[in-house]
């Protein structure tokens, strides 16, 4: 028993340290030439407008969603009108970056390990360097960057389609007020709370990108090793997020 | 073996996985111009040493002076920087799945800032080189096993790298794919002088591609004989290792089984 938690621990400390090299190599060599522009515009179509059909999606029926369960509530104690600004905050402090992170953890950090990881096992990193390219550079600091980087930039799209679908709904299925709905959603938010969900989904960003091409880069053991590092990139992403979400309202908030 | 200084010289490399040695102090030395081959069997720690002489691994243990230099303690970005001068043909051809053929053959150019003209140009002249014509805007996926270690020995040689080295360069082909690549190994070699390393446990290639061959034996290299010499030479390791017999001095069951399993963890 002993020896198994022993195991457990011991590996989660190599998976820790793992993650902190990568983040410490990128870092470094973030302030320091060559920069690969082309495969940061690359990356950042890729994560930016690929992921952005299930980022519109998702949002939109989170919004809907919201709306009809709020109005369902408010109801029993006549206070249909807040709907609208229960929508608009919960979308843009909280939902939309982590829904946002959810599905791009899904999407990006599991491509990012899969990539990674098949160019590992066939020596395509040990052949960047016998080729004189610093894969850390080459491969894992435009990931990062553009993940982080477009995180923002998808969560403002996905606020703005969230909060129109928990408008749709109220409005023309709910038969809510339109004038009081809006008034009610803008009147209430700060810009606080726009600026809250952004530095969060940088920040979960972040995390969807070291978590990625960690798993990828450190692959072992051929295509079960890339399956594995693809599934523990997943979720180890999602659950990071649901965690440093709690830490984050809790700093920003509390 | 002449007087002359090594251009690659290893000494005392060690290289451990967790409780198993792989390499135990192999000593090794490379002529200027001459081309060496490591044969031993599967398992035996040839990768790990071309690996740590590339630095793609760090050895526990020892020197790699090439040119007099020792790159082990050469710092990344000036490991990186002499990279430069090297080439290395990776048994699976390595080559990069989201790249078409002439970007991998000119990779090492076009990062050096060679215009993608002059690059694409390059790369047509290097294929032909190797046999292969109107290829260059296909795909790696698109290629044939013989077809993408051409690829990949057109990549490792495109930058006109003067130490070059191949792991395994015939493995997986057939005879005929094999002989052609040996012979692109012997024309490199006779065309530019290129000092070469390779690594390889078939003695057809063994015997046709080196100036000088070392046997790799329980994590030592056992003997550098010059190429001729090896139907001569009585060494009983390397009579059992030519000749292909599972018995005699080198232990196989447990040997080439540990390190795999080492390398595997």
């Amino acid at each position: 028993m002993l020896t198994a938690t022993g195991k457990l621990v011991e590996s989660f400390c190599i998976q820790l340290g793992l993650y902190a090299a990568t983040f410490a190599g990128a870092l470094k060599r973030l302030t320091s030439r060559p920069w690969h522009f082309r495969m940061l515009l690359q990356q950042a179509e890729e994560v930016g407008v690929q992921s952005l059909p299930v980022v519109m999606l998702t949002a939109l029926f989170t919004g809907m969603v919201l709306a009809l369960q709020s109005y369902i509530v408010f109801h029993r104690f006549a206070a249909e009108s807040l709907t609208g600004l229960v929508v608009s905050m919960s979308v843009v402090r909280e939902l939309g970056p982590v829904l946002v992170g959810l599905m791009v953890a899904g999407r990006v950090g599991a491509s990012f390990a899969a990539e990674l990881g098949t160019m590992r096992v066939t020596e395509q990193i040990d052949a960047l360097w016998t080729l004189s390219t610093d894969p850390v550079r080459y491969l894992i600091l435009p990931r990062l960057i553009a993940v982080t980087l477009m995180m923002p930039l998808l969560v403002v799209v996905a606020d703005f389609i969230g909060i129109y679908g928990g408008y749709a709904i109220s409005v023309h299925v709910l038969d809510q007020n339109p004038a009081v709905y809006i008034e009610n959603t803008t009147i209430y938010m700060e810009l606080s709370d726009f600026y809250s969900g952004l530095v969060k989904a940088a920040f979960f960003g972040m995390l969807i990108g070291l978590i990625g091409c960690t798993e990828g880069f450190n692959c072992k053991g051929g295509a079960e090793g890339v399956g594995t590092a693809t599934t523990r990139a997943v979720v180890v992403s999602c659950m990071s997020i649901l965690i440093s979400d709690y830490f984050l309202t809790a700093w920003m908030f509390g | 073996m002449s007087s002359e200084i090594p251009r690659i010289s290893i000494r005392g490399l060690s290289k451990r996985f967790d409780d198993k040695i792989i390499l135990d102090g192999a000593d090794l030395d490379i002529m200027p111009g001459k081309s060496t081959t490591v044969i031993g069997m599967s398992g035996t720690g040839k990768s790990v040493l071309i690996k740590c002489v590339l630095g793609l691994l760090k050895p526990d243990s020892g020197e790699i002076l090439i040119d007099g230099e020792n790159w082990l303690e050469l710092k990344e970005h000036e490991q990186l920087q002499r990279m430069q001068r090297v080439g290395m043909l990776f048994q699976g051809g390595a080559l990069f799945d989201s790249l078409s053929v002439w970007e991998n053959v000119s990779f090492a150019l076009l990062r050096r800032g060679l215009s993608k003209t002059k690059a694409k140009e390059r790369a047509i002249e290097v294929l032909e080189w190797v046999g292969l014509y109107d290829i260059e805007d296909k795909m790696p996926a698109e290629l044939s096993g013989g077809m993408a270690k051409r690829v990949g020995l057109a990549r490792t040689i495109c930058h006109k790298p003067d130490i070059v080295f191949f792991d395994e360069p015939t493995t997986g082909l057939d005879p005929i794919m094999s002989d052609v690549i040996n012979k692109l190994i012997v024309r490199l070699h006779k065309d530019s002088g290129t000092t070469i390393l390779s690594i390889t446990h078939d003695m057809k290639s063994a015997s046709m591609i080196s100036d000088h061959i070392a046997l790799l034996c329980h994590g030592r290299i056992h003997m550098q004989i010059p190429a001729n010499e090896l139907d001569s030479n009585q060494d009983p390791m390397l009579r059992q290792f030519v000749e292909g017999k599972a018995e005699g001095p080198i232990n196989c069951s447990i040997w080439g089984k540990q390190i795999e399993e080492a390398i595997q963890r």
